[in-house]
């Protein structure tokens, strides 16, 4: 299939992904959601690395950091450290099993947890808790449902 | 680069405030499970259900408006001892209705957004209130949206005083919804647990005597210089969805009398 009919099922992805990232959780709920964008830059990135595009993710970083009110450039640091991580390691985590996968996500959110927490710490909003690595944590156990879930887009729309 | 512009200068506010028009489209898809609730709960009501809460807000209404017969006479006396002061007539606030859109996906981070924005008068630093107390202030305007920052966040700290005996203190709050810590207040000053704090105005950006939190505890412990206080914030900050904006510039109430 052609670029363009790639790049809008990617768009299509990463719009619903902040959808999901933005619907309003209360209290201990919002620390028990997984990071759905960071999880599906992971994927992209580990099954079509050469559609990765820096300005693309950093644009996207920024969205991210607008539907949150954070810092500007927060995520978009965040995301592109984690997709510099991916893009080296592809070709051996592609042949890895779900478990070692779920722990090399949980590694990766946990960086960009990390990141964030450190330009948190610009403005004095940083959390010394081990809340931290809960997203992580949750992620990484979302993520082979992720990969179910985006698999079978892929396939049904012939991504390539 | 550019979280380094970001925390340490100004130059952004603008750019953000314009690109957040992008954001706001994923608030409102996210609101509507909400509104269908809403909706769901308002209009498939039973009878009974219905005239029973009728006859609830009726009772509630009538203590009210009893209440508010001796306001009026509590406000004018309020004016006349003002004037034997000498100092300046209290300002009677405006406020604008808003609806809570939003929430900020960041547990670290307490911010909300509402539905009112540029278009509907909305100022930086704007106050607002829900049903039972200050909220927060406005930090980012957009065309027909803000954001606002809780009470609670950690970068956040507001000016109040003690509703009993005016004793005077700065809340600022934790990252806990739940808890606001009133900082560098000696050992022996009279603030007891369950105090009503309230705005006291100081700083201009707060208006005066809005209720913010309860007194919860307080630790006096004799090798630090400073009591422990924390209070929990009076505005149900993880449940409201109908706020106020106040909207009354009570510059007047701040400018000292003429003498």
């Amino acid at each position: 299939m052609n670029d363009s009919h790639n790049r809008m099922i990617i768009t299509f992805s990463f719009l619903l992904a902040m959808l999901l990232s933005v619907y309003p959780l209360s209290g201990l709920w919002q620390w028990l959601r997984p990071q759905f964008v960071t999880l599906l830059v992971i994927y992209w990135a580990l099954s079509l690395p050469q559609s990765m595009n820096v300005l693309m993710l950093w644009l996207l970083g920024c969205w991210v950091d607008l539907l949150s009110g954070g810092v500007l450039g927060q995520h978009a640091l965040s995301l592109m450290l984690v997709v510099y991580v991916c893009l080296l390691s592809y070709q051996r985590v592609r042949s890895y099993s779900t478990g070692q996968q779920v722990i090399y996500v949980f590694f990766l959110v946990l960086l960009q947890q990390l990141i964030n927490n450190w330009v948190h710490s610009l403005v004095g909003r940083e959390t010394s808790s081990l809340l931290l690595a809960l997203p992580a944590l949750v992620s990484a156990l979302a993520w082979p449902f992720v990969v179910l879930l985006m698999s079978s887009i892929v396939a049904r729309y012939r991504v390539s | 680069m550019l979280i380094v512009v970001s925390v340490y200068t100004d130059y952004l506010v603008p750019a953000r405030s314009a690109a957040g028009a992008a954001a706001t489209p994923f608030y409102h898809v996210t609101s509507w499970p909400g509104q269908i609730w809403n909706w769901a709960g308002n209009n498939l009501r039973t009878r009974d259900h219905l005239q029973g809460e009728n006859d609830t807000l009726r009772a509630e209404l009538l203590i009210h408006k009893g209440k508010l017969q001796q306001m009026a006479s509590l406000a004018a006396e309020n004016v006349r001892l003002r004037q034997l002061l000498n100092s300046a007539e209290m300002v009677e606030d405006h406020v604008l209705v808003a609806e809570l859109i939003g929430v900020s996906p960041d547990p670290l981070m307490h911010k909300v957004v509402i539905n009112k924005g540029l278009r509907h008068g909305v100022y930086l630093g704007q106050p607002l209130l829900d049903a039972s107390g200050l909220m927060g202030q406005v930090v980012e305007v957009r065309e027909a949206t803000s954001q606002v920052l809780l009470v609670t966040d950690s970068t956040h700290a507001l000016p109040v005083q003690v509703n009993r005996n005016g004793v005077r203190a700065v809340a600022e709050g934790t990252g806990d919804l739940h808890k606001l810590i009133l900082r560098h207040v000696s050992n022996t000053v009279d603030i007891r647990v369950g105090d009503l704090l309230v705005s006291s105005g100081l700083g201009g950006r707060f208006p005066v005597g809005y209720p913010v939190a309860e007194v919860e505890s307080v630790v006096n412990d004799p090798g630090k210089s400073f009591a422990e206080i924390i209070a929990r914030p009076q505005a149900q900050l993880n449940r409201s969805r109908h706020v106020l904006l106040v909207l009354g510039e009570d510059q007047a109430a701040l400018e000292p009398a003429n003498e």
